[in-house]
């Protein structure tokens, strides 16, 4: 087949099943529980090829088929192998808008690397590593192609929040020769990745460089726009010219537990903790003036076991917590977060302890938090959702004495845009209702899609909404002007 | 970046500033507030809005120096500029024919309680402001509210101006002339929950304006969270005003000081050398609009 004589791999599929999955250089446990520097430091240009080796080059392969945007993974190995690193980002780049960021980010035992081959039997390929690898590659070299736009169309899209599922959909939108222009309400671009994703994980200067790239590509970027406040959605399309918004402004409120005691000092939800540790660089207080209940010195326990749990309990551990707990209501076989983050948690020190729920905060005389009363349980029988539910076992409650509890108990819908936007559709929970497949919401012009419309989900997932929504935008947009050419005809004759 | 048009001292460590934020301008109503971020390294602080101009596209605010970051905006003159202000957020103070209104404010309090004054005024109230300041060089915005005004008071609490004595000896006295049918209170936490027990045995209407610690605004973050009738309300979102009556002020104090330590080590860190901070501040905001000017050339060429 010609496929296979296009191959740089120069071994046969016996030897690249035998060959060993890559380790990724990491700082080490100790060390990096004390700094917020980026825990894995991605792979050498040789260590990347060796990996690279390791794929079989399957006809039907199925990490792309897994891919929420069909990276086509297979190629970016073969030009890995080939020495062309900068051609392998491109091709990414031809799916994925924001490599450096999905290959830190992507939950890719549940995506991409759950559908390689390998993974039956052994490890599979480091997919998300190599990504990581070509996208640092190239931006670290500086030669940035920027791909070509189609000649402006003159059509105007407003994007509502500047996260993950706008940044893609800008990039799809300004590349089909529309007008772009990104509203944020923070002062700062990015949307979860600077507030929510902390340095350690993914380091604020990859979401800066993605950023600038899509403003020399013409990108409009306004921050400190709160959309359903500073301006509504029925004055951008009217009073301001816009001919269709793309609505995604992400996850939301927090949700608290609704057990007393939440309001003592130290008791935070994950996005306040996050927000002034990540966006507001509150772990460089005094250099930086945003001040946080110090958790240095202290216990701290996290309730919750997904990424913003895992994310809020190895920051306080940076921020020299004497200790540092998970407290979650399952066991580890239900924890929602990603594999690779409870194993980062987990050889860092933090402490987790499972079947166990919150019922009570305690305080001093003087309002702050000195300790939390729970409660044991035991699975019981699987849930609407198929997960086995927890029942508490009475008589079991404990009290375990924390200065500091954060709460990552999820989010519900932020209902600024909804309220203020007329014949908007929304779901029972309050998320905005979209067509599964072109993002439309119930009001002609406007998509929405993200966290918006799923609630709480993955960055990759978003992008691809955001993705799919740019489709669907420049569908619509072609339709407005088949319309206005048809009332043109209609005038001339 | 927003430049600052005008500014004006009104008292001891309370300034006036008029801001070109023209989309917040059109916006606001009363009752409502923006949050103001001056440096790269700066924290966001919640201000309110005592005006606006739609047609010039400013807002007015009215800041008293407390913290780090408004002992710093008060050391800013017109010319210079503010990094980020957002808004207007908050829900608008419910505007309503009631009968007579008591506005009672203290000091800094006065410039968000004036706006609301003016449209209760327009809206066919009878408005009876109570202004109240610890002494005359701290009350702001007399003669404005004057001028929204059916009557007013002034009250200090050395008897510099006005009547000596607090603002509440004054409500004390409406109420019990038996014709109030509705008052706002803004201004220090032990004011507003003195107002509220002001007027709880007769169950008169009482709004108050909730000053808690804020991040983003939006909702998104839970930290401004007080305890309304016993359950969490954001005062971000669900407020800033809120029936007197159901606020638990205690939890209100209590989180509001959550933060003094660190309060007083940044104010310790300015007072050391304010010139040089604001110097540092004026070279980044003019490299910070440098930096739009060259990135505005290159989007349009």
């Amino acid at each position: 087949m010609t496929e296979k004589t296009a191959s740089h791999n120069p071994l046969s599929n016996k030897e690249r099943i035998k060959l060993p999955r890559q380790r990724v250089p990491e700082q080490e446990p100790q060390v990096r529980a004390h700094n917020f520097r980026e825990v894995n430091l991605g792979f050498p240009p040789q260590q990347a090829r060796q990996e690279s080796l390791r794929c079989i080059e399957c006809p039907k392969p199925g990490c792309i088929e897994k891919c929420p945007v069909s990276v086509n993974v297979r190629a970016v190995i073969d030009l890995i192998l080939a020495g062309d690193y900068l051609g392998a980002a491109a091709k990414v780049r031809e799916d994925n808008a924001l490599p450096a960021i999905t290959g830190r980010v992507c939950p890719v035992e549940d995506q991409c690397e759950s559908g390689c081959v390998l993974g039956k039997k052994g490890e599979p390929v480091g997919i998300a590593y190599l990504e990581r690898f070509v996208a640092d590659w190239e931006r670290e070299s500086g030669h940035y192609g920027l791909p070509a736009s189609a000649p402006a169309t003159g059509r105007k899209v407003a994007l509502i929040g500047s996260g993950p599922a706008s940044l893609a959909c800008a990039g799809d939108l300004i590349q089909m020769g529309h007008w772009v222009h990104v509203f944020e309400a923070l002062h700062e671009l990015g949307g979860v990745l600077v507030y929510g994703i902390p340095e350690f994980r993914l380091p604020k200067e990859i979401v800066h460089h993605e950023i600038t790239v899509l403003r020399r590509r013409g990108v409009v970027f306004e921050t400190n726009v709160v959309v359903g406040k500073t301006v509504t959605i029925d004055e951008l399309i009217g009073e301001e010219g816009f001919d269709a918004v793309f609505i995604a402004t992400g996850a939301g409120l927090p949700r608290f537990l609704s057990i007393p005691g939440e309001h003592f000092n130290g008791v935070y939800s994950a996005n306040e903790f996050l927000t002034r540790v990540n966006l507001m660089r509150a772990y460089r207080f005094p250099e930086f003036d945003e001040p946080l209940y110090p958790s240095k010195d202290r216990d701290v326990i996290v309730v919750g076991g997904g990424n913003t749990a895992m994310d809020a309990v190895r920051s306080s551990l940076r921020l020299g917590a004497k200790s540092a707990s998970i407290y979650y209501r399952r066991t580890e076989k239900e924890m929602p977060a990603r594999v690779e983050e409870v194993h980062h948690a987990m050889e860092e020190g933090v402490h987790f302890e499972m079947l166990v729920n919150p019922v009570e905060f305690l305080g001093d005389e003087k309002g702050y938090l000195t300790a939390v009363k729970c409660i044991r349980q035991q699975l019981g029988e699987p849930d609407n959702s198929a997960r086995r539910s927890p029942v508490p076992i009475e008589g079991s409650e404990f009290v375990v004495p924390c200065q500091v509890a954060i709460v990552a108990a999820g989010t519900s819908a932020n209902p600024l845009i909804q309220s203020t936007t007329p014949r908007l559709a929304t779901t029972k929970r309050g998320y905005i209702s979209a067509n599964e497949d072109t993002l439309a919401t119930s009001k002609p012009g406007v998509f929405a899609g993200g966290d918006i419309v799923t609630g709480g989900a993955t960055v990759i997932l978003a992008m691809g909404a955001g993705r799919k929504a740019a489709k669907s935008i420049n569908e619509y947009l072609k339709s407005l002007d088949s319309a206005a050419n048809d009332v043109e005809k209609v005038a001339v004759n | 970046m927003f430049p600052i048009v005008a500014a004006r001292p009104l008292a001891r460590n309370i300034k006036l500033f008029e801001i070109k934020a023209p989309r917040i301008a059109k916006k606001q109503r009363p009752g409502q507030f923006v949050i103001v971020r001056l440096a790269e390294t700066g924290e966001r602080v919640p201000l309110t809005i005592a005006d606006a101009h739609p047609e010039a596209g400013t807002v007015t605010i009215v800041v008293q120096a407390i913290g780090k970051t408004t002992m710093l905006l008060n050391m800013l003159e017109a010319g210079d500029s503010i990094l980020d202000i957002v808004g207007p957020l908050g829900k608008p103070s419910e505007i309503e024919k009631f009968g007579t209104a008591v506005i009672v404010s203290g000091s800094v309090g006065t410039a968000m309680a004036y706006p609301t004054a003016r449209e209760l005024k327009r809206a066919g109230n009878k408005v009876i402001s109570i202004v109240g300041a610890r002494s005359k060089d701290l009350l702001v915005l007399e003669d404005a509210v004057r001028e929204v005004s059916d009557e007013t008071f002034v009250m200090t609490d050395d008897g510099t101006a006005g009547e000596q004595g607090l603002v509440t000896k004054k409500l004390q006295e409406l109420v019990d002339q038996g014709v109030v049918h509705y008052v706002l209170a803004v201004g220090p936490v032990p004011m507003m929950q003195a107002c509220a027990n002001v007027t709880a045995p007769q169950k008169i209407k009482t709004i108050v304006s909730l000053n808690s610690i804020m991040v983003d605004g939006t909702g998104m973050c839970g930290g401004c969270r007080v305890l309304v009738n016993n359950s969490s309300q954001f005062a971000c979102v669900d407020g800033p005003e809120f029936d007197a009556s159901q606020v638990n002020f205690d939890v209100l104090t209590q989180r509001n000081n959550m933060y003094r330590e660190q309060e007083k080590r940044s104010i310790e860190r300015l007072q050391a050398d304010p010139q040089s901070e604001l110097k540092k501040l004026r070279e980044n905001n003019l490299r910070r609009s440098c930096a739009l000017d060259a990135a505005l050339i290159e989007v349009t060429q």
